[in-house]
């Protein structure tokens, strides 16, 4: 019987073959084919914990930390361990009342679920903080935890230094994910042009977590950790008492101040009016404020000392007399016999301030007197220079001087969303003149104006040059980088460079031009910038300018403005100011810089100067169209609210109140005057509204009222 | 004294023991790896009995002195008390119901003392003890049917047992005795019937009841159409096909939903059909289930146990991780892997360079036994021999095939690394009176 089925272990042996094989095929798929589990099993087990750097700082040429890091508190709940707490006397504690209390609970509920730390309420007040510190043992379930914040311990610079935000999907996209979801990121000014040297490194901590997601200790003994490292401090050529001097003169005015000392390029001071202290956007009314500031027409985010375009007017007009003397159109001797206006082109304009009396002699009284029909005549002399084929070439020749001096092409300063201003090119001409036109056509691009546009920064960078004869350093901010490294030069050498852009032009030139400016100040236009002992040259501008509101065309009141540098002997600040809709140049431009040249250079401001800068500060030139202008900006955004939310709460406030009218709208009222940009009413607004994915929890939609 | 151990030794087979060791050592270094924790006095919690790893060290201990004094015994012990012991393994068996501790859902467990015993593990010893009495009795002719049925009872009762203690892993390894009792002569229709009723089971799990009975009609209708010349000639082959039309549809219409509602435990329906992908439609809680509910429930019901270790088996690669590197079996994300889920262990820390030198030693373990069986003289010890395969190879091959996804989840050891006294010992004994048997091989035993 022994044999009689053997046969049969043959098969047996086959079974266990062909059993063993399917295992093998299928481990070969799991542990050598299908990639998943490798991820899927670091996912499982390991935790890449994020170690954010400290930003670096920022200091001024003295070494004064003008941005600093401090840290401030979150209050974070974990909602499953909140028992028995005293909700009221917690209410009392944080100044919320009851029903914000529960809505807050349900919000972190919904995000992070019950058994989740998530924020109760970000950036706790210093007060605030200590007052839960000391009770906080009454409330279980609620804790502090630091979260690193930007201070500006001088409230200085705002447009300089910039913002650092949470960074959003824009930003996550264009680092290819470096950035993530809670990071940080410069978003303007420095923070965001030195972003990669403030920022520091990251360091990533792995960590081994166990089933239920508790860390069990380090992955590999931190073999893979990176450690963060700081980031690298800014030394800056900012002087923060000039700055804080300059923002005080331009508050409640619009408008821009430079101010470079031309040796270097290091720019001294910087002001964008409207202005705003950078510690309302840092700390925890912070997203209050930002977009308070975002929805004002105002606009006080802009930065107008690098972004606003200015006709720069008279101030031009130093440039166009080296240009007509390099190009030998006129001697220093050049004198025009002007009337009170240019009548070579058949209209009667521009128009002069001032008649006869050999006001415009020579270059030099040309300059003092700033006679227009002088500056306009010479503008025509270069550009239809008999050297040149035609008016055409004699154009962009004159155009290349400007690009020359800096105008219509961008500087590089070390911030973003420089502006490059605007000189027009012959193909503008051509089209709007249908391929036909003279140096009348644009005759007043001699006096600064027509298609000429100039940042404030251009302009002081145009004075630089003047001041140095000839040549300039690219204006910017940081001196020095911290333990500078090979990458860094990418940022400091194109700074170290002299760029020698008009020293062809004799000195001769520059000399005659310079003591015209020296004139403006002690018997010309600006009398009222000189300073005791100093020797300043400057030249005022005033621009007329106009807006199209409502589809009307408004005369607005004038620009003033005023560019200067001194002393007249070895340059040490060269000033640009520029003040929308103020008046003339010499009324308001003109002081503003003084005062700055007296503090800067004398390190403390006269008695006239203290009594000018407490008017001048005390005034308020914030332009009346602003306020119909925001009116009609808010009543916009409200009528589409309501069409999509059939929300009537902000149309209906439109509807009470009256229109403010068109007319006076030229003349100047007091900002404080005016209404605030709007804002979200408290008390009113959808905490919630319906999704798919929400409506598993039985929640309704609420407006809470 | 020399001539008396070489008196124990002759005729031994070797290589049955050095695959033992081998095995049992890759077992003890896998459960020390998940749950060796980082710090651990090694040595002293390996001599004091805390650690698993030293509890199973001691197992071993006391296994290897078991399998010594088997060797010792006379390989005529074994088919003298063939059935005393079966009887013993019986009354155990039933001495559980009044007597056995609840330990993780399990009523199969009795308490003596420190240690845990499972009389459902040990009876596989005694009934292939009883199969290869039965069998090798001269006046057994196996090849009528009644002899078949006893075969066949011998082996369904402690089945049935361990079934009514929840044991339902345990008493499909009885099914293997199967094995055994085709290779001597069961006819082939048996488990041809048996295969087809498998089909039938998985067939009526992936397809829609009625689609199936439709297809199985549509089956039968064609059967008829081809011999309907036979048909003609013999009605019974009409009858016939009648007939299984009609058992098939009954199977897949009333057994199969009678078997998952009132036979296997929930647990165990929910299982067969993960397996398979599928949701368990005699859930009574069963509600409309959106896709979003449907992934988290996948990845968090029982299908979890095997998609963590899918994970850590994967994750391994091809050299693995080391042992006291492998994250996913170190910190608990695979559960139960010092028992059911050791393989995992192995295939994390060793990758599959060490996946296929275990299997290999299984295989190697499983074909020498089948030599081992064929070169008997004795029928007992040949029948003993393959039912000792018929275990091994059962839980080897469920064991594994579960851990990596191509089995249902029910709970049992992988034979030698497996943590736990009781299935230690079983096979330690299972495998040395196969060697003390075979080192006899020359003797026929009755």
């Amino acid at each position: 019987m022994a044999a009689y089925n053997q046969s049969r272990s043959n098969i047996i042996r086959v079974l266990v073959i062909i059993a063993f094989s399917v295992i093998i095929l299928q481990l070969v798929y799991l542990q050598l084919i299908d990639r998943r589990y490798k991820q899927l099993a670091m996912d499982n087990a390991v935790y890449a914990k994020v170690i954010y750097p400290e930003r670096g700082i920022i200091y001024d040429r003295k070494g004064r930390a003008i941005l600093n890091n401090t840290i401030i508190y979150d209050l974070m709940v974990t909602p499953a361990e909140v028992k028995g707490i005293d909700t009221l006397a917690f209410c009392r504690l944080l100044n919320i009342d009851t029903a914000d209390f529960r809505e807050r609970m349900l919000e972190a509920i919904l995000k992070n679920t019950r058994v989740r730390p998530s924020v109760f309420k970000p950036m706790l007040t210093q007060e605030l903080q200590a007052r839960f510190e000391e009770n906080s043992w009454k409330f279980p379930g609620f804790n502090l935890v630091e979260r690193p914040l930007r201070i500006y311990p001088f409230g200085a610079a705002a447009h300089i230094l910039g913002y650092v935000r949470e960074a959003d999907k824009r930003d996550i996209e264009r680092s290819e994910n470096f950035y993530r979801q809670g990071d940080y990121i410069g978003k303007t000014g420095l923070e965001a042009y030195y972003e990669p040297v403030l920022m520091g490194q990251r360091g990533v901590q792995y960590m081994i977590k166990d089933n239920k997601n508790r860390i069990v200790g380090p992955y590999e003994k931190g073999e893979f950790d990176t450690a963060a490292m700081a980031g690298r401090s800014l030394h800056t050529h900012i002087d923060v008492e000039l700055q804080q001097l300059a923002e005080k003169l331009m508050s409640n005015k619009v408008g821009g101040l430079v101010a470079i000392d031309p040796r270097t390029g290091g720019i001294l001071s910087m002001v964008s009016g409207p202005n705003y202290n950078p510690n309302d956007l840092s700390g925890p009314e912070g997203s209050k404020n930002f977009s308070r500031m975002q929805l004002d027409v105002s606009g006080p985010m802009l930065n107008r000392a690098i972004a606003g375009k200015y006709e720069p007017g008279s101030t031009y007009k130093p440039l166009g007399a080296l240009i007509a003397l390099n190009e030998k159109v006129i001697t220093p001797e050049y004198g025009y016999p002007c009337g009170g206006r240019y009548t070579q082109c058949g209209h009667g304009k521009p128009e002069c301030t001032h008649a006869g009396g050999g006001h415009a002699a020579n270059v030099r009284l040309a300059i003092a007197n700033s006679c227009n029909a002088y500056f306009a005549h010479i503008y025509r002399l270069t550009v239809d220079n008999p050297k040149y084929k035609n008016v055409y070439d004699g154009y962009l020749h004159w155009k290349q001087y400007m690009n020359a001096f800096g105008l219509g092409v961008r500087l590089g300063v070390d911030l973003p969303s420089e502006s490059a201003g605007g000189i027009a090119d012959t193909m503008v001409y051509n089209k709007e003149n249908a391929g036909r036109w003279t140096s009348c056509t644009n005759l007043t691009l001699g006096i600064g104006q027509d298609k000429m546009q100039a940042t404030p920064l251009q302009m002081a960078n145009a004075m630089c040059i003047i001041a140095n004869k000839g040549y300039y350093y690219t204006p910017h901010f940081v001196a020095r980088i911290e333990d500078e490294h090979e990458q860094d030069s990418l940022y400091t050498n194109r700074y170290k460079i002299r760029h020698d852009v008009l020293t062809y032009i004799p000195e001769a030139a520059f000399n005659d031009v310079i003591e015209g400016m020296s004139d403006v100040v002690k018997v010309g236009t600006a009398r009222g910038a000189q300073i005791d002992g100093i020797e300043v040259c400057a030249k005022t501008g005033t621009a007329e300018n106009y807006t199209v509101l409502d589809g009307r065309r408004i005369k607005l009141p004038d620009n003033s403005m005023f560019v200067c540098f001194a002393p007249k002997e070895n340059p040490k600040i060269a000033i640009a100011v520029f003040v929308q809709n103020a008046g003339f140049g010499a009324t308001w431009a003109a002081p503003i810089a003084r005062m700055m040249m007296e503090k800067y250079l004398n390190d403390s401001l006269s008695v006239r100067s203290k009594a000018d800068s407490a008017r001048i500060e005390a005034a308020n030139l914030m332009p009346a169209y602003f306020k119909r202008l925001q009116y009609r900006e808010d009543s916009i955004r409200a009528f589409k609210w309501f069409q999509t939310t059939r929300d009537s709460a902000y149309i209906e406030r439109y509807s009470r109140i009256r229109q403010p009218l068109h007319r006076n709208l030229a003349t100047t009222i007091p900002f404080s005057k005016q209404p605030g940009p709007l804002q979200k009413e408290k008390g009113r607004k959808v905490l919630m509204v319906i999704t798919p994915d929400n409506r598993s929890l039985g929640l309704k939609k609420e407006i809470l009222r | 004294m020399k001539n008396q151990s070489a008196a124990i030794s002759k005729g031994i087979d070797w290589s049955l023991i050095w695959i033992y060791l081998a095995l049992v050592l890759i077992g003890l270094a896998a459960i020390f790896a998940a749950t060796y924790q980082e710090g651990d006095p090694f040595l002293q919690s390996l001599l004091l009995f805390k650690t698993d790893y030293s509890k199973q060290f001691y197992f071993f201990l006391i296994a290897l002195v078991v399998g010594f004094f088997i060797l010792l015994t006379d390989s005529k012990f074994y088919p003298t008390t063939a059935n005393f012991w079966y009887a013993i393994g019986i009354l155990l068996l039933v001495l559980v119901f009044p007597f056995h501790s609840r330990i993780k859902g399990t009523e199969s467990i009795i308490r003596i003392g420190a240690f845990n015993f499972q009389p459902a593990e040990f009876c596989k010893l005694f009934v292939a003890f009883a199969l290869a009495k039965y069998l090798s009795r001269p006046e057994t002719n196996f090849s009528t049917l009644r002899s078949q049925l006893i075969a066949a009872a011998l082996v369904l009762l402690p089945a049935g047992l361990a079934i009514l203690q929840s044991e339902t892993g345990l008493a499909l390894v009885y099914f293997s005795f199967f094995l055994v009792m085709y290779r001597e002569g069961l006819p082939s229709v048996i488990p041809t019937l048996g295969i087809s009723l498998a089909i039938l089971f998985i067939a009526s799990i992936l397809i829609s009841p009625n689609i199936l009975a439709l297809a199985l009609t549509g089956i039968a209708l064609l059967l008829i159409w081809f011999s309907r010349r036979q048909i003609r000639r013999r009605r019974q082959i009409l009858t016939m096909i009648l007939f299984f039309w009609a058992i098939a549809v009954g199977i897949q219409r009333f057994a199969v939903p009678l078997i998952f509602e009132n036979i296997l435990q929930r647990h165990q329906v929910e299982r067969i059909y993960n397996l398979f992908g599928k949701d368990n439609p005699y859930d009574p809680n069963q509600r409309v289930l959106t896709d979003a509910d449907a992934k988290k429930k996948k990845e968090s019901g029982s299908s979890y146990n095997v998609r963590q270790s899918k994970i850590a088996i994967g994750s391994g690669g091809f050299w693995g991780k080391g042992l006291l590197s492998a994250t996913q079996t170190r910190y608990d994300f695979v559960p139960e892997q010092r028992t059911d889920f050791i393989f995992c262990t192995v295939g994390e820390g060793f990758g599959f360079a060490g996946s296929l030198l275990l299997l290999g030693l299984y295989l190697l373990l499983l074909l020498k036994i089948i030599t081992i069986a064929e070169r008997q003289r004795s029928v007992f010890s040949r029948v003993y021999a393959y039912g000792v395969f018929a275990v091994f190879f059962f839980h080897v091959v469920v064991n594994v095939a579960m851990t990596i996804g191509l089995a249902p989840v029910i709970g049992i050891p992988l034979p030698f690394i497996s943590y736990g006294g009781t299935s230690l010992l079983t096979f330690t004994m299972l495998l040395f009176v196969l060697v003390r048997l075979d080192a006899d091989r020359q003797m026929v035993l009755r």
